[in-house]
């Protein structure tokens, strides 16, 4: 789909056989993820969904060594996850914004930068670059809590953005939001996305979502946690899609698929299982 | 300290980590007594406090009980005020807002700077100055707490409660209550200790002697410095006593009410 | 809320609590006009005090007194004066009480925060600490002040009153930074993990910021602690020239003069009315630290 020749040739993702396994209070264990394989192409967005406790959150917390498998490896751009993580190779957005309080939208974004030792101007041109590509430029000196939750989300994700990452994870960032503030956001990651050339790992619940901004769909089924199915859909280069595409056929199509191959042997009529 | 965390190795480390800091301590300071020589006017080794404590053991119990006395009535007596104040503040926000300054002075004023008019007062023969200054130290941090804590009752709950259409005592009884109720015993435990230690201290203030804070001064002027300090171990166990009672009490009635 | 409406609100509530104070005078005077004169005795206990003027001296009593002489000596100062100069006394080392107990405070927060081992180790101390009246070992640290001498420094006796006061404020300071520093969301922690950021960057960034909303309040008690433990180490180490001195030596004198004690009662509030205010002065500097955010 976005093969670009001067990407790396290592997979951005690569996770093999990977188990997570919790142990709890008196020696009973869950297990997270059982044994699941995945590899996320440079440029690619790959959605992860199914219902809660199939194990898309930790799967996204180990590709960030946020978190470590019990078995398998996770390999990033070649490298372990961990030394991933420490090279900054990915940015992270989470279902909630997760904005320190104390610091406006603008030093908000700069945080990443700050921490790592970028000199004070170009944070500032970086910040203001990205705080414009979010549609908040009137906002910047403004403190996370004078924004509303749409807003916040669009700060978090510039903040993801900061560093240039060719990797971002986003672990349901728009599950808090109202549905109109959400499909605008789909909108902006998707034309985002398009700019940044970034891969992309997304968790989310939602259905119409990942179809909308997916390359890929991997849909995962709950205890133990596993890759049910990988569905591909093909709406066409992420630079075309926009409002329209919620209209068309193609995109009721993959609705249709992913909710079958999520409902498994259960009629295609069946919905409403969305709960949290 | 964190729950869910209670295995082997967990109540090894929040039981066992304290009692070996304190025995390590404890030796430390004998050490460090005999080693540097240091004079008993200066700093007894606990050994010698220990022996002291042991023989006088009668004279520090008289004196812990007539200490532990006035903190006992003082924190009653407190404890009521101070929660009946907050449940009025909280009813009738003119009330509050009256009591304000004067809370807020108590709050920051050193209570037992009042011993000695409290003593002209009611009589330096006495003891009921000492129960008032420690009812006073009492009532602030029960007083706050329990107006926080009647203050924490959710907009849900109390929309809730709205839309049952019960009485305004049922929804206090039934919501605000329990709700305030952790607070309240957050309060009552900080005021444990402090209770002891203010009647202890107002005795420094003048009045008739008998108790713990009279009998650490007359013994230190009396050189007899190894009972002064056994006398500093008794006032520390009452501290304790009653600050291990209200804890006791607070989880009893927690787990009562939890289920 | 608009400016103007806040400050209506405001004056509101500084003309309700003088009301209060007021309602409290009045009450005083109600009782010394009506109530017995040697109290009200119940089996052998004055639970209500005794209303004599010498008991209990009128209101203006106790104002007009302060500007008159602190003794009848021709050369004698105004009392408000003395008491003045006491508490100005007093408040000095309660400040470096303060700053000790704050310092040792963090300290030891950072290090329970570091390692939890050390948590484990030194937290149920430090709440039995306050259960254990170190006030009371007062007339015994008088002693030390005599004999600490290394080279040119002295051990003055202030500096135990010094260090009595750091004792109860080091308490709040512990046990508040310590609950702030643990205050981040998971979600924040997760993030400076993301960016592979230290645990001194972690400190820097993430957690001071968010322990200034517990920290604020911590050091308010502190304050409040400090000035307590001042003024009574001062009485029971007897050292001259601050508050606690003098009331003390005014309560002696209220046989004949029971205006004059209640001078440096006054006092003592002012001086903790004023180091609460000292903090509160803080909070105003750290306003930007304690901004909610409002959940997305």
């Amino acid at each position: 789909m976005n093969n670009h020749s001067a990407q790396p040739a290592a997979l951005a993702v690569d996770v093999t056989g990977v188990s997570r396994v919790f142990t709890v209070r008196k020696g009973a264990d869950v297990t997270a993820l059982d044994n699941v394989s995945l590899t996320v192409a440079p440029g690619e967005f790959v959605s992860l969904i199914g219902p809660s406790g199939c194990g898309k959150s930790t799967l996204l917390r180990l590709i960030a060594d946020l978190d470590t498998p019990t078995a398998g490896e996770i390999k990033v751009f070649g490298k372990a996850a961990r030394q991933a993580r420490i090279d900054q190779d990915y940015g992270i957005a989470f279902q909630q914004a997760g904005l320190l309080p104390w610091r406006t939208v603008a030093g908000n974004i700069e945080l990443p930068l700050e921490l790592h030792g970028t000199s004070k101007p170009v944070r500032r041109a970086r910040a203001a670059d990205l705080i414009a590509l979010v549609g908040l430029s009137d906002f910047a000196d403004k403190y996370p809590d004078q924004l509303s939750g749409g807003m916040q989300q669009r700060v978090a994700i510039a903040r993801s953005l900061a560093e240039s990452p060719s990797l971002l994870l986003m672990d349901e960032p728009f599950g808090a939001l109202d549905e109109m503030t959400r499909e605008r956001m789909q909108n902006e990651l998707v034309r985002i996305c398009a700019e940044t050339r970034a891969a992309v790992v997304f968790v989310t619940h939602s259905i119409p979502e990942a179809v909308f901004l997916s390359d890929r769909v991997v849909v995962m089924s709950p205890r133990p946690g596993r890759i049910r199915d990988v569905l591909s859909v093909s709406l066409g280069d992420q630079a075309q899609r926009g409002e329209n595409l919620r209209e068309d056929e193609s995109f009721f199509q993959g609705v249709r698929a992913v909710r079958e191959l999520l409902h498994g042997a259960a009629p295609a009529g069946a919905r409403g299982v969305e709960t949290r | 300290m964190r729950p869910g965390s209670i295995s082997a190795a967990g109540l090894a480390r929040t039981a066992l980590a304290p009692v070996l800091l304190g025995v390590a301590a404890v030796l430390l300071w004998q050490w460090a007594v005999v080693a540097f020589e240091i004079k008993s006017f200066i700093l007894p080794g606990p050994f010698l406090i220990g022996g002291e404590f042991a023989a006088n053991l009668q004279n520090v119990v008289n004196g812990m009980t007539v200490t532990g006395r006035n903190a006992l009535i003082g924190l009653l007596v407190g404890a009521v005020l101070g929660i009946l104040a907050a449940i009025v503040a909280a009813l009738l926000r003119i009330v509050d807002e009256m009591g304000a300054p004067i809370v807020a002075s108590i709050a920051v004023v050193p209570i037992v700077a009042l011993a000695p008019v409290l003593y002209t007062m009611f009589g330096a023969g006495a003891e009921t100055a000492r129960q008032i200054v420690a009812g006073l130290a009492v009532f602030v941090p029960v007083y706050f707490n329990t107006l926080k804590g009647l203050r924490q009752v959710r907009p849900v709950h109390r929309d809730l409660m709205r839309s049952y259409a019960v009485t305004s005592w049922q929804a206090t009884k039934s919501v605000t209550l329990p709700t305030a109720l952790p607070f309240v015993f957050t309060g009552l435990r900080i005021a444990s200790s402090l209770a002891v230690i203010s009647a202890l201290i107002a005795e420094y203030f003048g009045g008739p002697v008998g108790g713990l804070g009279k009998s650490i001064t007359s013994s230190a002027s009396g050189s007899n410095y190894g009972l002064a300090w056994a006398y500093v171990l008794g006032s520390v166990l009452l501290g304790l006593l009653f600050y291990a009672a209200a804890l006791g009490l607070e989880k009893l009635v927690s787990r009562r009410t939890n289920g | 809320m608009t400016q103007a409406r806040r400050g209506q609100v405001q004056g509101r509530r500084i003309l309700t609590g003088a009301l209060g104070v007021a309602v409290l005078a009045a009450l005083w005077e109600l009782y010394k006009l009506v109530g017995p004169a040697e109290g009200i005795v119940v089996g052998g206990i004055t639970i209500l005090p005794r209303t004599s003027d010498l008991a209990m001296p009128h209101v203006w009593v106790m104002v007009a007194r302060a500007f008159e002489p602190v003794t009848g000596a021709s050369n004698a100062i105004p009392l408000w004066q003395a008491v003045l100069e006491g508490s100005l006394f007093t408040l000095g080392i309660a400040a470096v009480g303060w700053l000790a107990g704050v310092t040792v405070g963090l300290l030891l927060a950072l290090l329970m925060q570091r390692f939890r081992l050390a948590e484990s180790a030194v937290l149920p101390w430090v709440v039995l600490s306050q259960t254990v009246p170190l006030i009371a070992l007062a007339p015994l640290v008088r002693r030390w002040g005599s004999q600490i001498r290394f080279g040119e420094f002295t051990w003055e006796s202030w500096m135990s009153v010094a260090l009595i006061a750091s004792y109860l404020a080091f308490f709040p300071v512990a046990v508040g930074a310590l609950r702030g520093l643990a205050s981040p969301d998971a979600n924040h922690v997760d993030l400076m993990r993301c960016y592979a950021a230290g645990w001194w960057k972690t400190l820097w960034r993430l957690r001071l910021p968010a322990s200034i909303g517990y920290l604020l309040p911590a050091l308010r008690l502190a304050a409040a602690s400090a000035v307590i433990g001042t003024v009574v180490a001062e009485v029971s180490i007897g050292l001259r020239g601050g508050i606690g001195r003098l009331i003390v030596e005014y309560a002696g004198a209220a046989g004949g003069d029971p205006g004059k004690p209640w001078a440096p009662i006054f006092g003592s509030i002012a001086v903790g009315l004023v180091a609460a205010g000292f903090v509160a002065l803080i909070g105003l500097f750290l306003r930007r630290f304690r901004r909610g955010e409002v959940a997305a």
